[in-house]
């Protein structure tokens, strides 16, 4: 079994009825809405330094100055919140061959077929593109933040470094928010996705139509939850 | 009644009588984050600082002169083997004498290039672009390119934005500061103040043609002592300069303790500041709009009851799973 | 100065030796930055580092320290053999001519008449062959053997250029060039101007310094003429003032002389000062010493000087010694013969070398009074700073009155620049706490002092009771009532001697200037030299008209300068025998047939005419002198003696040590160090952010240069693996300091006498007290030896070791 096949501590199936299935432990949903919460915060203030017509966002956090004081340390939270995230998922997203049939079938998926994939575990291509993206792209940030974080960091680095950061820091922002509008609206378009975040479960049949491999798992393993 | 045009030169005798101030909101050709500038109603001469570097003892008058006159309260720090103090530049020391010992090849010569350091009033200002808080950084039809506190978020932008590192950021109320080129000063008539206390005249301050004309004495001046590179340091790259330089080694301003030989705007900060800023918007605009789009026009992917009960029957094919 | 600042910008070569003008008088540099910038004028600066002066420089040479008098006879050498040299105006207003006598002779380093044992000369052959009519021989051909300008020939003839790379570094090539430059100005127009201050003063050989100069720019031609002159830089804003108004033991006001013991009465002292001409028809204006003196003891004792009293004469002190100077002072002070010191607007404890024997002296006080607006060094000796000032505070029983004073900003008065400028000043704002006028403080100690002998009377209370205390509150007398009193007025009507019907100057009014002054007790004046400041015409000092006619630089209408407005002295050589101008685009005066006139004063009586009557009017000769006769202590012609404390021997004679007749107390000696323990040679000097010991306590300043350090060589450094911004310690025979080093390519080693001399340069601005770093001066290592002339401490030129350390204690916590 490779590593993005183990199964995750806490997921289990209930048997309900309704028949549903943990995909989530309150200590990741709080977590993930921590990293969602400083995301959206982080891209309302970047966007109100990233462009003047957006320099109005300001008003969100007080001013200007305000939001040049606030925006780096919701970085600080974003990255320790996903940081926390990130060893806690990353072995299930790691690539397996089949995500690449799954995604050479991309648009039966579009179309609405999505029994003409490969049964999944718990991840999809997709939500490993979302994971990784986030992955590598908080990492620049978190880097080239700390670069331009004058406060505390003007003397580290020299000019020219902290130019190429700040360039690299709104290119990285900019995918960032890309990514971050795909994963909200993959949540949403897939109905029945939120509840995982939510609640914490998914329904049986969520499971099974977009990964069954892993409901399959669960069942074969024995991993029932205790009855609610 | 007309009012006087700026400037004086600062050898002049300023006026006695209380004047009012000459630069004015109306007076604004570049405000910083603001795409909808109003054109002035006047065109005010153009205004320049000339430093003839062959000419500075580095007294640092000026320095003295521009703490006095800004009330600034830079740190009492240590010696670290250099003439330059403060160090750096800082939000308290808005110009500095910078000490070079060099040897000229040519000659074997030693000569001690003293270069007072500051803002250079770019008239395609680094900073001003760079700045993303609408006001913060303006620019006068005088070519004054001044910041205005009340303004200023304190990001540093200005700072990466300046293609000669100037701005810095105050740590007590992160707001930026540099030269203003004693814009409150020259706005009713007199001369910035290091250029009144520079005991040489190596400061002088005027309209920026009487300056181009009296660097071209100076120059004159130097290459009859066989300074044959001798010339006016008004890089192109930046649209020219309002602060000027006369060197005697026009040919390598980086001697003069990193004076950049080509200033302009970096490619990076153009970047950033230029294409990243519209690709970008285009980019989360057209995520976001398509999202929507095919949310409203597409099919969600729903679940069916055929998914659920599918579930059910592999769950309870295996009731072993319920011990 | 001879000449005014304002008047540099007439010069075309300007030569910064033995001071660092850019460095320390940025704002007067301002006249050599027009004379370069409108004249083309070039800048030459000679100094052991190459100084901020040297960074706007035409052309600059390295120079050991202390060696000054061998480049500038080698100088005066390469003229006189290349021709350069200006000779109408040597052969008439110099004493080129004059015979000397026979028994005058320079030998193996020393002059005739040396006597080791009272480390003097017997200067008797130091001087002109009379003739029988009473006037010195002089020989107009210059063919006379013993005439001066043959003795001079013959007297700089050692200084070869090899000589002077030899003994002062200065690489022969870079000697060579400036020579050149130099002599260029030999042509009547083209002039150079000396710029100099304490780095010529500052040395055992220091008045020598300055005259190895004189000498040259005399047979150039440039003395009294505009761009011209012998320019001493004065290092504060009123010192010139402190010498004008005899703040000497040895002078009383106008460079009058204290009267000495061996001069019992008024008669013995006056022989001695007829100064009659010594060539037919000369002015020698110090034949009127006596009414200038006369004068000043109207001023002083009033009434109680009258004829019958040799105008109070008895009341001065008379010296026992040639005079009192510091260095004495505090030699007696340090034996226990001084118990009492006040010490006025004075930092005596950074200020003056060997700083341990100073703080060991003040030690030994019962009571010492520091007046000063700042808090000072001196007042808090004795209090333990650390390393920095560690002493025993317990076991120092001087009692110590603190007597805050108003600065020159919270005062009115005249300040007397370099350029003998008496300024005005007003105050610019009132005094904070308890700090008073020094007027104030010095009136409030005499009127009780005065109380006390006229209660109590004394040994001889005469001088104290009667002295002239005439002013409206004898408390605290007036700026004012001061400087009227420093003009002089009338005490009765002065009648014109020609026509006594006519009263020049009514009783109680002032004198126009000194010309009104009487030896008959008629008037009284307290200060000759500034009479004119304040006349009936009103305060001349507070003038401040800037038209410049002629565009001289002149400004006679901007204050008053002394003497008689003058601002261009001996300005009459500014003409030739025929009273023409040398150079008519750079007149100054000139005689139109039956006067002088111009745009100066001129220095000679104004219908004296030009053939008859030499520019030097103040010498008994009429001309100057290249020969000095026996008025300096240690030659005639200025001669090459090393430092006391010098990294090499003096190659003239190695058995001389220093100037053979320089200051030396006996205590002293063994405090000397030797090359062998102290290899190099340090410096000390100023910086343009601060002023002395004072703006340390200024954030501004401190924020500019914040922390004492040394400077010295990369050689130096690598030699001994220091680096730059690490601490150093350096010590010599007298004292150690730490600082940290400041190492660069401005200093290099210098090849003497096949050696390499590295300098360590030690500037003076830090202490124990202020907003700066905490530090120390190069007062700490200097050594206790005066110049043989005035006196003046050899700060300049002094050996020392150094090596890498460890911060100061206070520094580490």
């Amino acid at each position: 079994m490779t590593e993005a096949e183990r199964i995750q501590p806490g997921d289990a199936i209930h048997i309900g009825p309704p028949l549903t299935v943990d995909r989530y432990g309150p200590a990741a949903r709080a977590n993930h809405w921590v990293t969602a919460a400083s995301l959206i915060l982080l891209a309302i203030s970047g966007l109100a330094l990233f462009t003047p017509s957006l320099f109005f966002l300001t008003d969100f956090f007080g001013g200007g100055q305000n939001t040049r004081m606030l925006h780096p340390w919701f970085g600080i939270v974003l990255f320790v919140s996903f940081f926390v995230f990130f060893f806690q998922l990353w072995r299930a997203n790691l690539w397996t061959r089949t995500d690449f049939v799954w995604l050479s079938r991309i648009g039966d998926l579009i179309a609405g077929h999505e029994e003409r994939l490969p049964e999944l575990e718990k991840y999809n291509a997709g939500q490993k593109f979302v994971f990784w993206a986030m992955s590598g792209l908080i990492l620049i940030l978190i880097v080239s933040g700390v670069i331009i974080w004058d406060q505390y960091f003007a003397d580290a680095t020299a000019i020219g470094t902290k130019r190429i950061a700040i360039l690299a820091h709104s290119v990285a922002a900019v995918l960032i928010i890309c990514v971050f509008i795909l994963h909200v609206y993959a949540g949403i378009w897939t109905r029945g996705t939120l509840r995982a975040m939510t609640r914490g479960s998914v329904t049986g049949g969520w499971a099974w139509r977009h990964h069954r491999k892993w409901l399959r798992k669960l069942a074969g393993q024995h991993r029932v939850g205790p009855a609610e | 009644m007309m009012r006087p045009d700026s400037p004086r030169t600062a050898a002049a005798n300023p006026p006695v009588q209380p004047m009012e101030t000459n630069l004015t909101e109306r007076d604004l050709i570049r405000r910083s984050a603001t795409s909808s500038l109003p054109p002035p109603e006047r065109q005010l001469t153009e205004v320049a600082k000339l430093i003839d570097v062959s000419k500075c003892i580095g007294c640092k008058a000026c320095q003295s002169a521009c703490i006095e006159w800004n009330d600034t309260n830079p740190a009492i720090e240590e010696n670290v083997g250099v003439y330059t103090n403060p160090h750096d530049l800082t939000a308290d020391m808005y110009t500095l004498m910078r000490f070079t010992e060099w040897v000229n090849p040519e000659t074997d010569n030693l000569e001690w290039l003293i270069r007072k350091d500051g803002c250079m009033h770019c008239s395609d200002p680094g900073c001003l672009k760079a700045c993303p808080s609408p006001g913060a950084i303006v620019q006068y039809s005088n070519g004054i390119v001044d910041f205005v506190h009340e303004n200023c978020i304190g990001c540093g932008y200005c700072v990466k934005g300046c293609p000669f590192n100037i701005p810095r950021i105050s740590k007590v109320d992160h707001k930026a500061y540099k030269c203003t080129l004693c814009s409150d000063r020259v706005a009713v008539g007199q001369g910035p103040a290091c250029a009144k206390a520079c005991p040489t005249k190596a400061i002088v301050f005027g309209t920026k043609e009487d300056m181009k004309k009296h660097a071209d004495e100076r120059i004159a001046d130097l290459k009859s002592r066989g300074y044959a590179n001798a010339g006016l340091y008004d890089p192109p790259g930046v649209s020219g300069t309002h602060v000027m330089y006369v060197l005697h080694h026009n040919d390598k301003p980086h001697i003069y303790a990193d004076l950049p030989d080509n200033p302009r705007i970096s490619p990076v900060v153009e970047t950033w500041k230029g294409v990243t800023k519209y690709v970008g918007l285009a980019f989360m605009g057209v995520a976001a709009a398509g999202s929507l789009l095919h949310g409203i026009l597409g099919r969600p992917n729903r679940v069916t009851e055929e998914d659920e009960e599918a579930a059910e029957e592999l769950v309870e094919r295996k009731p072993e799973a319920r011990v | 100065m001879t000449n005014a600042w304002t008047d540099i910008k007439n010069t075309d070569l300007v030569v910064v030796m033995g001071g660092n003008a850019a460095e320390a008088h940025p704002c007067g540099f301002k006249w050599v930055t027009e004379a370069k910038a409108n004249r083309g004028a070039k800048l030459i600066v000679v100094d052991p580092r190459y100084t901020r002066t040297a960074s706007v420089s035409d052309f600059y040479a390295p120079i050991r320290q202390g060696t000054d008098i061998s480049f500038l006879n080698g100088v005066i050498k390469y003229c006189i053999e290349n021709n350069k040299v200006q000779w109408e105006y040597t052969k008439a207003f110099t004493n080129a001519s004059y015979i000397v006598k026979d028994g005058f002779s320079y030998q193996d380093g020393l002059f005739t008449g040396y006597d080791e044992e009272k480390r003097d000369y017997d200067r008797e052959s130091w001087d002109y062959v009379i003739g029988d009519d009473g006037f010195a021989v002089v020989d107009p051909s210059l063919q006379h053997p013993r005439c001066v300008w043959n003795l001079l020939k013959e007297h700089v003839a050692i200084y070869t250029p090899e000589f002077v790379e030899r003994v002062c570094g200065t690489p022969k090539a870079k000697f060579l060039k400036i020579c050149e430059m130099i002599a260029e100005c030999s042509t009547p127009t083209k002039t150079m101007t000396s710029l100099y201050a304490l780095g010529w003063t500052q040395h055992s050989s220091g008045a020598q310094n300055i005259r190895a100069m004189a000498m040259l720019q005399l047979i150039l031609g440039n003395i009294g003429v505009q761009g011209g002159g012998m320019n001493a830089l004065r290092g504060h804003s009123n010192i010139q003032g402190l010498t004008d108004l005899g703040l000497m033991s040895n002078l009383i006001p106008g460079y009058l002389n204290i009267p000495t013991e061996m001069e019992e009465n008024f008669g013995s002292y006056m022989s001695t000062r007829q100064f009659k001409p010594l060539r037919p028809g000369q002015t020698s204006y110090w034949q009127n010493y006596k009414k200038f003196f006369v004068s000043f003891q109207k001023a002083m004792w009033g009434n109680a000087a009258q004829a019958d009293n040799d105008w109070a004469y008895d009341y001065l002190p008379k010296l026992d010694v040639p005079s009192y100077d510091v260095l004495r002072i505090f030699e007696l002070m340090n034996e226990g013969r001084v118990n009492g010191y006040f010490c006025q607007g004075f930092n005596p404890l950074l200020a003056f070398p060997n700083r341990a024997k100073i703080t060991s002296a003040l030690s030994k006080l019962k009571w010492l009074v520091t007046m000063d607006p700042l808090e000072t060094e001196t007042s808090r000796f004795w209090e333990n700073h650390g390393e920095y000032n560690d002493v025993d505070t317990k076991s120092i029983q001087t009692e110590v009155f603190q007597l805050p004073t108003t600065c020159f900003a919270e005062e009115a008065g005249s300040l007397a620049n370099s350029g003998r400028w008496l300024q005005w000043h007003w105050a610019g704002g009132t005094p904070p706490g308890e700090a008073q006028h020094d007027t104030w403080i010095m009136g409030q100690i005499f009127v009780r002092l005065r109380e006390l002998y006229r209660k109590e009377g004394g040994a001889f209370p005469d001088p104290i009771v009667n002295l002239a205390w005439d002013y409206k509150d004898p408390g605290e007398p007036t700026p004012e009532e001061l400087a009227k009193e420093i003009n002089g007025r009338a005490i009765e009507d002065l009648r014109d001697p020609t026509d006594v019907t006519k009263v020049l100057v009514p009783a109680g009014k002032q004198v126009l200037n000194f010309s009104q002054l009487r030896d008959d007790g008629t008037t009284l004046s307290g200060c000759w030299i500034y009479s004119g400041n304040f006349n009936e015409n009103g305060n001349n000092m507070a003038r401040r008209d800037n038209h410049d006619p002629g565009d001289t630089g002149a400004y006679l209408g901007w204050t008053f300068a002394w003497p008689l407005n003058r601002r261009t002295l001996y300005n009459r050589a500014s003409c030739d025998v025929n009273g023409k101008p040398w150079d008519p685009t750079r007149k100054i005066i000139e005689w139109d047939g039956t006067k002088w006139s111009g745009f100066d004063v001129p220095d000679i009586a104004p219908n004296a005419k030009p053939q008859d009557v030499g520019p030097f009017i103040m010498n008994q000769e009429g001309v100057s002198r290249l020969f000095t006769r026996g008025l300096m202590r240690d030659g005639p012609f200025p001669a090459h003696y090393e430092p006391f404390e010098s990294p090499v021997d003096n190659v003239i004679n190695p058995k001389i040590r220093g100037n053979p007749v320089a200051r030396v107390f006996q205590n002293d000696v063994s405090q000397f160090g030797t090359s062998a323990e102290f290899p190099y040679a340090a410096t000390s000097y100023r910086l343009t952010e601060h002023f002395h010991y004072w703006t340390k306590h200024n954030r501004v300043n401190a924020a500019l240069q914040p922390e004492f350090f040394v400077e010295i060589s990369e050689e130096l450094a690598a030699e001994k693996k220091i680096e730059r911004g690490g601490w150093v310690r350096v010590w010599s025979k007298r004292g150690s300091i730490k600082a940290k080093a400041l190492v660069t390519k401005r200093i290099r080693p210098l090849m003497c006498d096949g050696k390499a001399v590295h300098v360590v340069g030690i500037p003076l601005h830090w202490g124990f007290i202020g907003a700066a770093k905490k530090g120390w001066g190069p007062n700490s290592l200097a050594p206790f030896v005066g110049d043989a002339n005035i006196e003046t401490p050899e700060s300049k030129a002094f050996l020392v070791n150094i090596e890498p350390t460890t911060p100061p204690s206070e520094v580490v916590a």
